[in-house]
């Protein structure tokens, strides 16, 4: 394939996720998703909780979800920093289904701005894990 | 003198504790691994996340984030990090002594006006300052059996969320380090206001040389630099939590192994005695049935 690639590695703090050469890397970008391709310009965003995808060199796509972290893009060497990233088959449905479930209930309680906003992330999160994994 | 048969039976009892301790090690010993793979497995993101920090730090004024401002300090709250079990030497202990210390030296009138308020990971710490009425604000207990990051974050979103109201002025936090088997070192270390590591010795000059490197290069930044600090700031606080939590686990697997290799050892020195003394007590209990037959048999040819 004549496609030009460039380093990406995905990182967490337990793991590195991926390392690699990819052909495209999508991220959801708290700004909007966007796409990193070969000889993109320096770049530092900020992502959200979303979907991430990858294309490598052979052309196989990889799907996380994440719940925000941030991209760094340099000279064809780009850097995810994320806390939490699963590849999609490997997102636990139940767990995310029961984490959603809580943050609900927890929700429907009289709460003050802060906890409330967490509690939102939370169920952001739970159900932005359950919508890839359907897809999957 | 000890009869035979009590002898037989403390040794048979030191061999069972034997056995005990020789299984604990053998699994501290995996656990250790595991430990220090994670420490290892952490590193790329703490590397990657010092530098972003110091970046992005180097050239905006970020004394005015919320997180990062000094104020005149009037209560304090320190995180404790502890074990859950003991049988690992001195590694409590030696944590718990350290903090009291530094608790009773530097914040002596405040804790005796009770406005030290700590945070203990551990059950040994959390029981220890339960028992000596030190005001506890929480207690997190048995994360070190599945040590999971949301642990970090939920113990600092805790103390970030204190920190913010003003509960207190100035968080700390003491923890083992993993030097090596058989050593650890407590490290206590300021968290909030986070202190810029740009004026760390030497690499401040590296730093500003990077930072005119990158901000000669026209960088697109999705959010304003500000923006992307404040979420920075909260990330990296976890994992500085979570880089404690991997080292304090790694340093009480490594102790409790050294420990319990010392336990062995002491038992086998112990029963390698005791089998001398049975068999002195065997020897003399046979000598001297001998001697009683012998005498027997010869007062009876007397008569």
């Amino acid at each position: 394939m004549a496609d030009k690639t460039f380093k990406l590695e995905i990182v967490t703090p337990t793991k590195v996720v991926f390392r690699g050469d990819v052909v495209s890397f999508t991220a959801p970008g708290v700004m909007g998703s966007f796409q990193v391709l070969h000889n993109h310009a320096p770049m530092l965003a900020e992502i959200g909780i979303g979907t991430a995808k990858l294309r490598d060199a052979n052309g196989t796509e990889i799907v996380y979800a994440t719940s925000g972290g941030f991209v760094d893009v340099l000279k064809n060497q780009v850097i995810m920093l994320a806390e939490t990233i699963e590849i999609s088959d490997e997102i636990d449905i139940p767990r995310a289904e029961s984490s959603g479930e809580r943050a609900r209930q927890q929700l429907a309680d009289k709460l003050s701005e802060s906890d409330r906003e967490e509690i939102n992330a939370a169920l952001n999160r739970a159900s932005n894990r359950i919508r890839i994994a359907e897809k999957r | 003198m000890a009869t035979l048969r009590e002898i037989k039976q403390r040794i048979s009892g030191i061999k069972s504790t034997q056995k005990i301790t020789k299984a604990m090690k053998m699994v501290a010993a995996a656990k250790l691994r595991r430990a220090q793979d994670a420490v290892v497995a952490a590193r790329p993101y703490a590397k990657k996340m010092k530098e972003l920090f110091n970046r992005l730090t180097g050239f905006t004024d970020i004394s005015t984030h919320p997180l990062l401002t000094i104020r005149p300090v009037n209560n304090v709250a320190v995180i404790i990090i502890t074990a859950d079990r003991g049988l690992c030497g001195g590694f409590n202990s030696n944590l718990i002594r350290s903090a009291v210390y530094h608790i009773q030296t530097i914040y002596g009138d405040m804790n005796a006006a009770g406005k030290v308020k700590l945070f203990c990971v551990g059950k040994k710490g959390s029981d220890f300052f339960q028992k000596n009425d030190y005001k506890i604000a929480n207690r997190y207990l048995g994360i070190f059996q599945d040590l999971h990051f949301d642990h970090a974050r939920s113990v600092i979103n805790d103390v970030v969320k204190g920190f913010l109201s003003g509960e207190y002025d100035k968080v700390e936090i003491v923890y083992n380090e993993f030097k090596s088997l058989i050593q650890q070192r407590v490290i206590i270390d300021q968290i909030l206001p986070i202190t810029p590591v740009v004026n760390q010795s030497s690499s401040a000059t590296d730093i500003s040389h990077l930072t005119s490197h990158i901000s000669s290069i026209n960088y697109i930044y999705e959010r304003s630099i500000e923006a992307i600090i404040s979420s920075l700031v909260p990330k990296h606080l976890n994992f500085r939590l979570w880089h404690a939590l991997l080292e304090s686990n790694a340093a009480e697997q490594g102790a409790r192994m050294s420990a319990m290799d010392n336990a062995t050892t002491n038992a086998s020195e112990l029963i390698r005695s005791l089998q001398l003394h049975y068999n002195k007590a065997r020897q003399a209990s046979i000598t001297k049935e001998l001697l009683e037959i012998v005498s027997g048999a010869e007062a009876l040819k007397n008569a």
